[in-house]
C-alpha cells in the first residue's frame, strides 16, 4: 500500500476516535432503554471541561477524566428529566444539545484561541514497526489506544457479564425486568450516566488530542453523526468502531483529495461525509435495524411504587 | 433548570449591555466583532486597533464580540447608533447590509464597514492590501522549501482569499520558480479540527511549508508536530509554533482607525472606499524566525521597501492563470477592480477555485 493510503487510514482512525467514544457512550445509554439525543451538547461540555482542567492544572490526563465526568453530569440532567419526571426523551435530549452547546460557548468564550497542554502521538515500541498496521494503528496518541480497549470491554460487558445482561434486559423489556426484581430506574440511571461519561471523553478528545485549542462549536456536528452511527452499528461496539473509522476516513479523504490536486469542486467533496450518513441510515433501516434496536428504547416506565 | 436558564440569560444580557455602556459626552466609537477576541486572529487584530483609539484624548471605545452576521448584527449596530456613538466599525463582510439599513436611519453617525463594497452618505468601507504582505511571506516560503511543495489551508474561494493565494504564489515564484502552491479549502473560517486535518493532508502529500487563510493557529500546530515550517496570518503566531513559525502576514489597524477618528473629529471624513496598503502600515509582516537565513531576510525586506515605495507591484504582468492563458498582459498592472473580483488562480497553484 502506498504512503497516501496509509496516511489516509491513519487519519481515519484519528478523526474517527472522538466519534467512536461518543457512539460507544450512546450505545450504552440506548441499551438501557434511554434515548439521549443530547450527544452533541455533552461532547461540547466534555471538550470544554477537559480543556479548562488541562489548562489550569497542566495535566491532560486529569483533563480527560474531568471531561468524562462533566459528560456524565450533563447526562444526569437527562436521566433526571426522563427517569425522575417522566419527561419526553426526545425533547429532553434535544434540549440537552442546545443547553450543552450554549453553556460551553458561553463559558468558553474567554478561552477561545488559547492553546493548552494535550496529548501528542506516542508510537508503541515494537507494534509501531509492524508493516501496514503499525503506521495506521500504533503511531497514535494514548487516547486512541484507550479507545481500542474501550471497544472490547464494552462488548464483553454487554455480552458476557451478569450486569451487562441486567442492563440489556432493562432496555429490552422493562416490565419483565422489574418483575424479575431488577431496579429498572437504577439501571437506566447507570446506563445514561456511564454513556454520558464515554460521550464526554469523545468531546475531551477533540480539545486535548485532535487539537490543543478551545473554540466555540468545536464538535461541529460530530455528536449527531454518533447518534446516526449507533443505528449503523446495530447497537454493537465492534461495528461502532468500523462506522466511526469509515466516517473519519471519508472526512479525511475529501481534504486529501484536494491536497493531492484533484480538480473536483471542493463543495462536492465536502458533502461526502453527510451523503454517506444518509446512505448508511437507509441501508441500516432496510436491513435488520428493527430487530437490533432495544425494544424498550425511548419508552418511559413508571417507578415501581 | 428554568432558573439556571434565566440566570444565564440575565448574565448574557448584562454582558451585552455593559459592553455598550458609556458616558454620553465622550467621543464614542463602537466596534462589532464576528468572533470572540481571543489571543490571536482577525477580531483580535481589530481589537488591537481599538485599544490604540482608547489612548487618544477624549475618545472612548466599546465593542461587542461574537455577533452573528445578519439580524443580530443589525440590533447591535442599531443599539450603538441609538446611544449616540459617533463612529461604528463593523468588522465582518456579512455586516454590510445590516449596517446600511441602520446607517439610513442615523444620518449623523459615521458608519464604517470592513471588507465590503457598499457606501452611503454616512457609510464608508475599508480594507487593507493584505496581498502585499502575502507576497512577502511567499518569498520566505519559496526560499525555505526543500520539497518545492507549499501547502495553503484556505477558508472560502472568494476573491479576498484567492487574491491572497495568488500573491503568495507570485512571491514564491519570484525566488523559486519550481515550487508549487497546493490549496485545500476547509469551507470554514474557524474550525481548528478541520483546519488541522487539512494541514495534515497537505503535509502528507509532501508539503514542507504551510500557510493559512484561517483564524485559528491549528495549521501552525500541525506543521510543528511534523517538523515542517509554517507561516502565520492575522497576527504573529510564533507562540503557537516557535520551531515552525517562519513569519506571518499581519494586520495593523491602529493607524487606520486613528486616521478615521481624526478625520471625523475635524469634519473632513469622506464616505468612500478606503483600501490602504503596506505603505501606510495597515498590513505588514511579523519579524522573521531565527531559522530564516540572513540573505533571505535581506531580500524580503528589500522587496518590502520596494512595495512601500511603489517600485514593486505584486500583480504586474505578465501573469498567466492555471491553464496558461494570459490574465495580466506584459507591462500592465491589475486594476483594483480586477483585484476585487479575482476568481482565478495564477499558474503554479494546484487546486480548484470552486
Amino acid at each position: 500500500m502506498d504512503g497516501f493510503t496509509i496516511s489516509l487510514l491513519a487519519a481515519a482512525v484519528q478523526s474517527g476516535t472522538p466519534i467512536l467514544y461518543a457512539t460507544l457512550g450512546e450505545i450504552l445509554t440506548e441499551k438501557s432503554g434511554i434515548l439521549n439525543l443530547g450527544v452533541e451538547g455533552i461532547m461540547m461540555v466534555g471538550a470544554l471541561a477537559a480543556f479548562l482542567t488541562a489548562l489550569t492544572t497542566g495535566s491532560p490526563a486529569l483533563g480527560f477524566a474531568v471531561g468524562g465526568l462533566a459528560g456524565a453530569l450533563l447526562a444526569g440532567v437527562h436521566a433526571a428529566v426522563c427517569l425522575g419526571f417522566q419527561g419526553n426523551q426526545v425533547v429532553s435530549g434535544l434540549a440537552l444539545t442546545i443547553l450543552g452547546t450554549g453553556l460551553a460557548n458561553f463559558l468558553g468564550t474567554p478561552f477561545v484561541g488559547k492553546s493548552g497542554p494535550g496529548f501528542t502521538a506516542l508510537p508503541i515500541p515494537g507494534l509501531a514497526d509492524l508493516p501496514l498496521l503499525g503506521p495506521i494503528f500504533f503511531r497514535q496518541d494514548v487516547l486512541v489506544y484507550l479507545s481500542y480497549l474501550a471497544v472490547p470491554l464494552l462488548w464483553l460487558f454487554l455480552r458476557n457479564t451478569r450486569w451487562g445482561l441486567d442492563l440489556r434486559s432493562v432496555g429490552e423489556n422493562p416490565a419483565a425486568a422489574a418483575a424479575n426484581g431488577l431496579n429498572v430506574v437504577g439501571w437506566r440511571w447507570i446506563g445514561t450516566m456511564a454513556g454520558g461519561f464515554l460521550t464526554g471523553l469523545g468531546g475531551a478528545y477533540l480539545s486535548l488530542a485532535y487539537t490543543h485549542l478551545w473554540t466555540n462549536g468545536l464538535s461541529a456536528g460530530r455528536g449527531w453523526i454518533a447518534v446516526a452511527l449507533v443505528i449503523f452499528a446495530f447497537w454493537r461496539a465492534e461495528r461502532a468502531m468500523l462506522g466511526a473509522y469509515l466516517f473519519g476516513g471519508v472526512m479525511a479523504f475529501q481534504l486529501r483529495l484536494q491536497a493531492a490536486g484533484t480538480h473536483l469542486p471542493s463543495s462536492l467533496l465536502l458533502m461526502l461525509p453527510y451523503a454517506l450518513t444518509v446512505i448508511v441510515l437507509v441501508l441500516a433501516s432496510w436491513r435488520q435495524m428493527r430487530s437490533a434496536m432495544p425494544a424498550g428504547l425511548g419508552i418511559n416506565i413508571e417507578p415501581p411504587d | 433548570m428554568k432558573k439556571v436558564l434565566s440566570v444565564m440569560a440575565t448574565a448574557l444580557l448584562l454582558v451585552t449591555f455593559c459592553g455598550g455602556m458609556a458616558a454620553a459626552k465622550d467621543f464614542q466609537v463602537g466596534f462589532v466583532y464576528v468572533s470572540p477576541i481571543g489571543d490571536a486572529g482577525w477580531s483580535w487584530a481589530h481589537d488591537q486597533g481599538r485599544k490604540a483609539l482608547d489612548k487618544m484624548p477624549g475618545v472612548k471605545t466599546s465593542f461587542v464580540e461574537s455577533v452573528p452576521e445578519g439580524q443580530d448584527a443589525e440590533r447591535v449596530i442599531l443599539n450603538m447608533a441609538r446611544k449616540g456613538y459617533r463612529i461604528i466599525f463593523a468588522t465582518s463582510y456579512g455586516y454590510m447590509d445590516p449596517m446600511l439599513k441602520v446607517a439610513k436611519k442615523f444620518p449623523k453617525t459615521v458608519f464604517m464597514h470592513c471588507s465590503g463594497f457598499k457606501t452611503a452618505k454616512n457609510m464608508g468601507n475599508y480594507f487593507g492590501r493584505m496581498y502585499q504582505a502575502r507576497f512577502l511571506t511567499g518569498m520566505v516560503a519559496g526560499a525555505m522549501t526543500k520539497s518545492n511543495i507549499i501547502g495553503y489551508v484556505a477558508a472560502f474561494p472568494i476573491p479576498e482569499v484567492i487574491r491572497g493565494i495568488n500573491a503568495f504564489a507570485l512571491g514564491v515564484q519570484s525566488v523559486n520558480p519550481k515550487a508549487q502552491v497546493r490549496v485545500v479549502w476547509t469551507k470554514t473560517w474557524y474550525d481548528p479540527a478541520t483546519e488541522k486535518e487539512a494541514a495534515k493532508s497537505l503535509l502528507d502529500v509532501g508539503a514542507d511549508v504551510l500557510t493559512q487563510h484561517q483564524d485559528s493557529p491549528a495549521t501552525q500546530e500541525a506543521a510543528q508536530e511534523k517538523g515542517a515550517y509554517s507561516i502565520g496570518y492575522n497576527s504573529d503566531m510564533s507562540k503557537f509554533a516557535p520551531k515552525a513559525h517562519l513569519v506571518a502576514a499581519v494586520w495593523n489597524w491602529s493607524p487606520f482607525y486613528r486616521y478615521i477618528v481624526e478625520q471625523v473629529e475635524k469634519g473632513t471624513w469622506k464616505a468612500k472606499a478606503y483600501w490602504w496598503g503596506i505603505d501606510k502600515g495597515i498590513v505588514n509582516i511579523s519579524p522573521m524566525g531565527p531559522m530564516v537565513p540572513q540573505a533571505v531576510k535581506d531580500k524580503v525586506l528589500a522587496a518590502k521597501k520596494d512595495l512601500i515605495s511603489g517600485k514593486l507591484k505584486v500583480f504586474a504582468g505578465p501573469v498567466a492563470d492555471q491553464k496558461g492563458d494570459t490574465k495580466i498582459a506584459d507591462g500592465k498592472v491589475a486594476s483594483d477592480k480586477e483585484l476585487l473580483g479575482m476568481t482565478w488562480f495564477v499558474k503554479g497553484v494546484v487546486g480548484s477555485t470552486q
